[in-house]
């Protein structure tokens, strides 16, 4: 029997989609619905790094640069000129994209260890610049005076409810593609580079090419994150380009697991669950954070969907 | 950005002098802490990221120890002893565990160490800032060397900092047991199977590492505010210190942290509020150029 794993992926993703947009009809929560919120952005974000770490095998620190920079992109094309949601949205896609096309083409070449300390130079650097051009970024107060919340295709942005049914909209649609790249004959070469470049090599595939690729549509992505993010705070901050939150995709990424494609969705709903959870109990997040992320790694030594797969094999995927 | 500020200052010794001993006290601490980083990542090709904790326990250690004994030596010599302690504790409860596992299992360990003790700290010793103050040893009036002006305690940190440069590269060039290190470095299995106990030597090499980055925590105390959050500015820039040298390499280590020192000594003159962009810029420049960084060997 034939299986057609695109039509069963765009299924679940259908299915998800419908549950989430259900909820608030049978009941009213803004704590869930800012979790959603935060979830549909950090699940790009973390995900669209796993393009990387887990499927092509480079370790970059500096994913949240082009966080940042899809946020600052997005925000400042809403206050400074008249352009419609969806064409901001686009264009700080595609400014995000290029911005990783050029970082890419320094960093790829490089070996496995220099990649991921260029890329977190290259982020700080971006984080240096968006501190010092106090006039155009706002500096280290960050861009503040709010986005205009256009409408667009009838969601009134402005309201919760609306903001959180556009975000989880265009999260699904950005891991289903996100999937799709992955499943793809491109995805396969990355897997295969990650595995063995010399073979991948010989085989005629450009490494350099691929990763380049690679990088940039997982910068991509992570622009689009960035650009929920700042629908959701109203404004851009440098903190959405500095190293800690590189470093909250990368453990969203390592706690959810690397080989499996939701790893990192389930990686970044522990991290904000955890953060919210522990930060009502105690001031102290980062002991009890730190305590939960020793006790997974030194406990399952994976990350949680990788262990499910290995616990039960050829059940959950 | 201000080039005249930067010419102007070029013109006058005094300020030269200033910016120079300023410059060479970053360089010198960042040194120390960089020294460690990168002999443990000669060693045990491992990337802690956890390092900077270790310097700023160090710092907060020597705080309680001066409050309770009122001897600045006494404070320097238990912040860096308490941290190699810890530093073997660290790699041989929760760091071996990890060996040869992915490097991402191993950053996750240092980060939530990293976590941990930033709130430790804050749960002893309080989440405000802290300044020990200098000691009264050194509080004479300063050095005037060609109009600028020097405290005296400077001359005691870049010393000590000197001496450890000479005593390690020496060490790890002269003594038998410098060989067996820069043996591991490149072989383990085969130091091991010489009949070497590669587990006491890696526990060895952390200590060194603890102790040296303790060390420059108590040293940096008088002339620094001790918080939470110092570790792990001092680790991003000891990091970038250890890339642009060359991972591995002392030598290397100890020019990278110089020029840093001096970028950060004479940038905040030129270019106010960019000097951290300054130095990213070079790591990039760097790494371009000479991606083994300038006194490594390619990895």
């Amino acid at each position: 029997m034939r299986s057609y794993p695109g039509l069963r992926d765009a299924a679940i993703a259908a299915l998800a989609l419908i549950v989430v947009l259900a909820i608030p009809l049978l009941h009213r929560s803004p704590a869930f619905e800012d979790f959603i919120i935060r979830l549909s952005a950090m699940a790009l974000f973390a995900t669209s790094l796993n393009l990387l770490v887990g499927n092509t095998g480079m370790v970059s620190f500096g994913h949240g640069m082009f966080y940042g920079l899809g946020a600052y992109a997005f925000a400042l094309t809403m206050q400074m000129t008249d352009l419609s949601l969806p064409a901001a949205f686009v264009l700080a896609v595609l400014v995000t994209a290029f911005a990783a096309l050029c970082v890419g083409a320094i960093c790829v070449r490089l070996g496995t260890d220099y990649f991921a300390f260029i890329t977190l130079a290259v982020q700080m650097l971006f984080y240096s610049i968006i501190i010092s051009w106090q006039s155009l970024t706002g500096g280290d107060q960050g861009l503040r005076g709010g986005i205009p919340r256009r409408e667009i295709f009838g969601f009134e942005l402005a309201s919760q409810l609306h903001l959180y049914r556009f975000c989880a909209i265009v999260a699904v649609l950005g891991l289903l593609a996100l999937r799709h790249i992955s499943a793809s004959p491109f995805g396969q070469t990355l897997r295969m580079i990650r595995d063995n470049e010399n073979r991948a090599s010989f085989l005629g595939i450009v490494l350099w090419r691929a990763r380049l690729g690679a990088f940039t549509i997982a910068g991509a992505f992570a622009g689009v994150g960035g650009v929920l993010a700042a629908l959701f705070v109203s404004g851009a901050y440098p903190e959405l380009a500095d190293w800690p939150n590189s470093g909250q995709a990368i453990f969203a990424v390592m706690l959810g697991g690397v080989d499996s494609f939701l790893g990192p969705v389930l990686g970044a709903m522990i991290l904000l669950a955890l953060n919210d959870v522990v930060t009502r109990f105690t001031e102290y997040h980062g002991l009890v954070l730190g305590l939960v992320i020793l006790a997974f790694a030194l406990g399952l030594r994976r990350g949680v969907l990788d262990f499910l797969r290995l616990a039960w094999p050829g059940r959950a995927r | 950005m201000d080039l005249n500020a930067l010419g102007a200052c070029l013109m006058t010794s005094a300020c030269v002098v200033t910016q120079t001993t300023s410059g060479l006290i970053v360089g010198m601490l960042l040194f120390l802490v960089a020294a460690g980083l990168t002999l443990i990542f000669g060693v045990l090709k491992i990337v802690n990221f956890a390092h900077g904790t270790f310097y700023m326990l160090g710092g907060y250690v020597a705080y309680s120890t001066i409050g309770a004994t009122d001897s600045y030596a006494l404070a320097v010599l238990s912040g860096a002893l308490a941290m190699a302690v810890a530093g073997v504790l660290f790699e041989r409860i929760l760091i071996s565990r990890v060996y040869g596992a992915n490097v991402l299992m191993q950053l996750l360990i240092c980060y939530a160490v990293v976590l941990i003790f930033d709130d430790l700290v804050k749960i002893v010793w309080g989440p405000e800032f802290h300044a020990m103050g200098m000691p009264p040893a050194f509080q004479v009036p300063p050095f005037i060397i060609a109009g600028g002006v020097v405290p005296p305690f400077y001359g005691v940190l870049v010393g000590i900092a000197a001496l450890i440069a000479v005593l390690l590269s020496l060490g790890l060039s002269r003594t038998r047991f410098g060989k067996t290190v820069r043996a591991a470095a490149v072989n383990p299995q085969m130091v091991s199977a010489l009949g070497v106990n590669t587990t006491v030597l890696f526990a060895v090499v952390f200590a060194i590492g603890g102790g040296l980055a303790g060390l420059a925590g108590a040293l940096a105390a008088p002339v620094r505010s001790l918080s939470p959050g110092m570790g792990f500015s001092i680790l991003i820039e000891s990091f970038i210190v250890t890339v642009i040298g060359g991972m591995g390499s002392i030598a290397g280590a100890l020019v990278a942290a110089l020029m840093i020192g001096m970028v950060r000594g004479f940038g905040t003159i030129g270019f106010p509020g960019f000097t951290d962009g300054l130095i990213y810029i070079v790591m990039i420049a760097v790494l371009v150029l000479r991606p083994q960084g300038l006194f490594g060997r390619r990895l």
